[in-house]
């Protein structure tokens, strides 16, 4: 069984980087989106910093959003997630591992150039590090809601915009505490609350979201 | 434990021809509720000392407010049975609910914003409750797009129904983080004001049109799924009969 899941992560792994400017895209968008706001807003610094973690999180949202629009197409294209149905290893553990070298390959670049954007957004030093954390924690919740949305679309001809509105309100929860931990620590308040409320989401996520991710899937195939 | 009860809601017939007799007792009932409880809401119950006559509005915005929420569990008890049972009316039931909450979701919007206009001079305000509504009138459309989107019946009823259960689960999550959100973030501007406990003469005809919306979302959903139960079985010869029948 690990030997297995190691297979599959490498296999993952090799076909996202195989296609590097795929996994450059989301990022690229979340710098784009990012720099949009000064631009729409003006270039006041004050005002930049006080919207910032709202602004860093709503970006952060739709570049995992995006990314995770052609999770399974491919897989899906080529016929192997039949395969992955039919095969005796539990569904759920076979997606829990494709979502995870997903993130890795995408959601951890998009964590770590949060940084150099809020420093442009004008926060402070001191507020990066809760900036860091939340998004660790706050990016694989992301992920994995995600993927249960791309496994229900998995098998339509235009899923991407269905997508947004099956998921988009279902992340409501971790914008509400990422950009919350991020405005506290903007405000020299305590954030381990909002972090400890992350960690427990993506624990929830990590163990209930891999079930609805494989359901999702197997009505995709049947189909 | 006898099972039968439960094994006839597989037929679509045995509900067809059962249904009729409830559809018609529970419009009847709603009637007669959602007609005294409006004359009695409005009417006769009493001014209420602060708000004047504008609270009287109390009696569709809280109705429509606990049909919006039920409505939703609703969804997902369907997607339940269906997922688990593999009953074919539940994936009906589901189909036809989502569209009937999603309107009760926004008559609540709507009320509350014609109420909240006079009362705290305003339209909107991000109150906690408020955007959670908003929120469960996205979750409703969500759902009501991805059973229109995959062509597919069953498959479109499975679709919906872990897209259901995955929202009741989230729904807590939601409501509470906005909460939190609300306490945090804005300083009580405004504040629902706390509600007295209400006399009987008020409490009473909200009571009786709470149960006449049940009725009547009873009465509006066998309707529907009457009617989407004659078109998936529109091959078969009970249909036919019953439709010739009629003609």
């Amino acid at each position: 069984m690990l030997r297995l899941c190691i297979l599959l992560f490498k296999r993952e792994t090799r076909l996202l980087f195989r296609r590097p400017m795929e996994l450059a895209n989301p990022l690229v968008f979340f710098a784009l989106v990012i720099s949009l706001f000064p631009l729409a807003i003006g270039p006041e610094s004050r005002l930049l910093a006080t919207i910032a973690p709202g602004v860093v999180w709503v970006a952060a949202l739709l570049a995992v959003l995006l990314s995770l629009d052609g999770l399974f197409r491919s897989d899906y294209e080529d016929g192997s997630l039949e395969q992955w149905v039919l095969a005796p290893q539990p569904l759920s553990l076979l997606v829990l591992i494709k979502v995870l070298a997903h993130w890795l390959c995408s959601g951890l670049a998009l964590v770590l150039l949060s940084p150099l954007l809020g420093l442009m957004l004008g926060l402070p030093e001191r507020t990066l590090g809760v900036l860091l954390l939340s998004l660790l924690l706050g990016t694989p919740v992301l992920s994995l809601l995600g993927a249960v949305g791309a496994a229900l679309t998995v098998g339509l001809k235009r899923g991407g915009l269905l997508l947004a509105l099956l998921i988009l309100p279902l992340y409501i929860p971790v914008l509400i505490l990422g950009s919350g931990a991020l405005q506290a620590s903007l405000q020299g308040l305590p954030t381990a609350g909002y972090l400890w409320w992350l960690a427990s989401l993506m624990v929830l996520a990590v163990s209930l979201a891999p079930l609805a991710i494989a359901a999702g899937l197997k009505i995709s195939v049947a189909e | 434990m006898n099972w039968t009860w439960f094994h006839k809601w597989g037929s679509p017939k045995w509900f067809y021809e059962m249904s009729g007799a409830w559809l018609r007792a529970l419009a009847w009932a709603a009637a007669v509720l959602l007609l005294l409880g409006t004359v009695w809401g409005l009417a006769i119950a009493p001014q209420d000392y602060q708000q004047g006559n504008s609270f009287r509005i109390i009696y569709i915005h809280v109705p429509a407010a606990f049909l919006a929420q039920s409505c939703y569990l609703m969804l997902a008890v369907a997607g339940v049975i269906g997922l688990v049972w593999k009953m074919k009316l539940a994936d009906v039931a589901l189909q036809c609910a989502a569209p009937i909450g999603a309107s009760m979701t926004f008559i609540a919007l709507l009320t509350g914003a014609v109420w909240g206009k006079p009362t705290w001079g305003t339209w909107w305000v991000w109150d906690a409750r408020l955007t959670s509504m908003l929120i469960l009138l996205f979750l409703y459309f969500g759902v009501i797009a991805l059973s229109q989107a995959i062509s597919n019946r069953d498959s479109a009823a499975k679709a919906c129904a872990v897209l259901s259960i995955v929202g009741v689960i989230n729904l807590p999550i939601i409501k509470y983080s906005v909460e939190w959100w609300n306490t945090l973030h804005q300083p009580a501007t405004f504040k629902i004001t706390e509600k007295p406990a209400m006399p009987m003469e008020m409490w009473l005809p909200l009571l009786v049109m709470v149960l006449g919306f049940y009725c009547f979302f009873a009465a509006v959903l066998l309707m529907r799924m009457r009617l989407e139960v004659l078109k998936r079985e529109s091959r078969t010869r009970w249909v036919r009969a019953e439709v010739e029948g009629r003609a």
